[in-house]
């Protein structure tokens, strides 16, 4: 596995070469060459905008199929808060479990549940480091990833503990290998995910050194097969919820904030919002914050490009579920907190740059707004690049030509004719 | 204007826009970041422009600026032709601010603006002409 990975994938006999999603990419990752988009992995932070964006369905989320259990002799599924937001009328989510078994998982451990204990490590940490305020979240993974390669000094700002789905999966394991007496391998830890980025963060995991998690399955998917199944479990529904008001409320944008406290937070969501929030705290203009929450995903985890429901109505739904549970029902009780806390040191990856050192970079950031000046700065992409300046990027990188420029092939054919007419003259 | 080692960009700071100020900086800061400075050179040099932009906004009815990088240093020019300071030494001062009311019920006007460019900078200078304008050269070295 390398440095970097993107679990978007591209059917390529539905790209139409249109420029939806290279528009759309908050990183400018993708660009259309020979008719097809293709994505730069290293600047992509799979936020799934591109999935949502394009109108032929021609981007797809990588994840895994509900044939994964059979890999294993036990199975543990990690259902996300957000998936409680997906049902009509739902009112114990004990029967969305019961479900999960019906649908041949041996067991059920709560993402939700692990949230409450990430909430009160948190909690600690934030009171207790208050020269890294503003804090920022690390649960949404595009954040982080976002963060990594283009807030370099934000950095020692994120919030150094795991996110609540490898708290749940580490937890969920040791738990399965007690009960069972089988060993690690055995035992399949499948995180039912409202999102694509997600599976990059197990196949790539950003502050902790690997992920307990063994497979990942989209809400979407898993859905329509819970329907009928959940019609089946009203009458023996097994008692297995684990979570209270805090870890539900991890589910949708303000909630991991508001399990700290503290009123002293901000919570930004969907992608652009989170960079113009970064790019203000860069600048140093927050500095009265305890806490910062982001999204990538406009409504939180919710808003997921693997979700069914709207992301709104399912928010409301989630606050219905959570109005008669307790606060939590999960606390540290003195339990040691050491494996909630990341292990791998998080660095700066400038895959931005466009020299190997100072001298380079310089001259070729003068190429770049000099081929800007040439190009007509309508940003309208028919050169497969967003944008004017990313066509002189890609230029000055060597991944394109000025004339991909139709604008500047335009006037290299008129001249071309201009000065063909003019030999036909003189003949 | 560049030569082989460095390069000069340029902006306009429109006067009285307040939703525009900080444009300035904030493409500085991504052209450095494009260009591979060292992050916590490129905080300072955010940070400092970020505060004399404002300024030109507040007080100068807007300005010029130019950045020039080189490979040993980033030097910011901030030119306007506002009224001038009238007490360079007063107007160093933290908490010292001449800003209007209706600015400072904006969140700005704390009297933070030309110490903490001068914080966050290797070297500031400032030539100021009253009712001629103001001049603010500041410089931030690259590190080995």
């Amino acid at each position: 596995m390398g440095k970097f990975f993107t679990s978007v994938r591209l059917k390529e006999d539905l790209c139409m070469g249109c420029i939806n999603c290279i528009k759309r990419c908050p990183t400018q990752a993708i660009r259309v060459r020979n008719g097809k988009a293709v994505i730069t992995k290293e600047f992509c932070i799979d936020c799934g905008e591109c999935i949502r964006i394009c109108p032929h369905h021609a981007k797809e989320a990588t994840y895994d199929s509900p044939d994964i259990m059979k890999k294993f002799e036990y199975t543990v599924a990690l259902p996300a808060p957000s998936l409680y937001g997906q049902f009509n009328h739902l009112e114990d989510i004990n029967i969305v479990l019961t479900a999960l078994k019906k649908m041949g998982f041996d067991d059920v451990y709560e993402v939700s549940g692990a949230a409450e204990l990430v909430s009160e490590v948190s909690r600690k940490y934030v009171a207790e480091h208050n020269e890294k305020w503003p804090i920022i979240s690390t649960a949404c993974p595009s954040v982080v990833r976002l963060i990594q390669v283009r807030f370099p000094n934000l950095i020692e700002h994120l919030l150094p503990i795991c996110a609540p789905v490898d708290l749940a999966a580490s937890k969920a394991k040791e738990k399965a290998m007690e009960k069972t007496g089988l060993p690690r391998e055995k035992i399949g830890i499948i995180f039912i995910s409202p999102c694509p980025a997600k599976m990059t963060a197990v196949k790539n995991p950003i502050g902790i050194d690997h992920s307990e998690i063994d497979g990942v399955l989209a809400i979407k998917e898993v859905y329509p097969i819970l329907l009928p199944l959940m019609k089946q479990s009203i009458d023996d529904v097994e008692e297995l919820s684990i979570s209270g008001r805090i870890g539900i409320g991890w589910g949708s944008t303000g909630g991991e904030a508001g399990s700290l406290l503290s009123e002293n937070y901000l919570a930004a969501d969907g992608i652009e919002n989170v960079i113009k929030v970064l790019e203000d705290l860069e600048d140093d203009k927050f500095d009265q914050l305890e806490f910062i929450e982001l999204n990538a995903c406009a409504g939180g985890c919710v808003g997921g490009v693997l979700t069914v429901e709207n992301p709104y109505l399912a928010k409301v739904k989630l606050k219905r579920l959570r109005k008669y549970l307790p606060v939590a029902c999960n606390h540290l009780s003195g339990a040691s907190v050491e494996n909630t806390f990341w292990n791998d040191e998080v660095n700066y990856e400038p895959v931005f740059k466009l020299g190997k050192n100072m001298k380079e970079s310089i001259a070729n950031m003068s190429r770049v707004e000099e081929l800007c000046e040439k190009f007509p700065r309508l940003d309208c992409g028919s050169c497969g690049a967003p944008t004017c300046k990313a066509l002189a990027e890609d230029i000055v990188r060597g991944v394109a030509h000025e004339q991909d420029c139709i604008h500047i092939l335009r006037d290299y054919i008129h001249r071309l004719s201009d000065e063909l007419s003019r030999f036909d003259i003189k003949k | 204007m560049s030569n082989e080692n460095t390069i000069v960009m340029t902006y306009d700071v429109p006067a009285d826009d307040f939703t525009r100020a900080g444009e300035a900086s904030s493409n500085v800061k991504s052209k450095l970041k494009k260009m591979g400075v060292d992050p916590d050179i490129i905080r300072k040099v955010s940070i400092a422009m970020y505060e004399g932009e404002i300024n030109m906004v507040i007080h100068a009815c807007g300005g010029k600026i130019d950045v020039t990088v080189s490979p040993e240093e980033i030097e910011m020019v901030l030119k306007d032709q506002g009224p001038g300071i009238e007490d360079i030494e007063l107007a160093m001062q933290a908490g010292y601010s001449t800003a209007p009311d209706n600015i400072r019920s904006l969140g700005f006007g704390a009297g933070m603006g030309l110490p903490n460019m001068k914080k966050y900078t290797d070297e500031m200078i400032i030539d100021s002409v009253i009712g001629v304008g103001t001049t603010v050269t500041m410089r931030v070295k690259m590190r080995e």
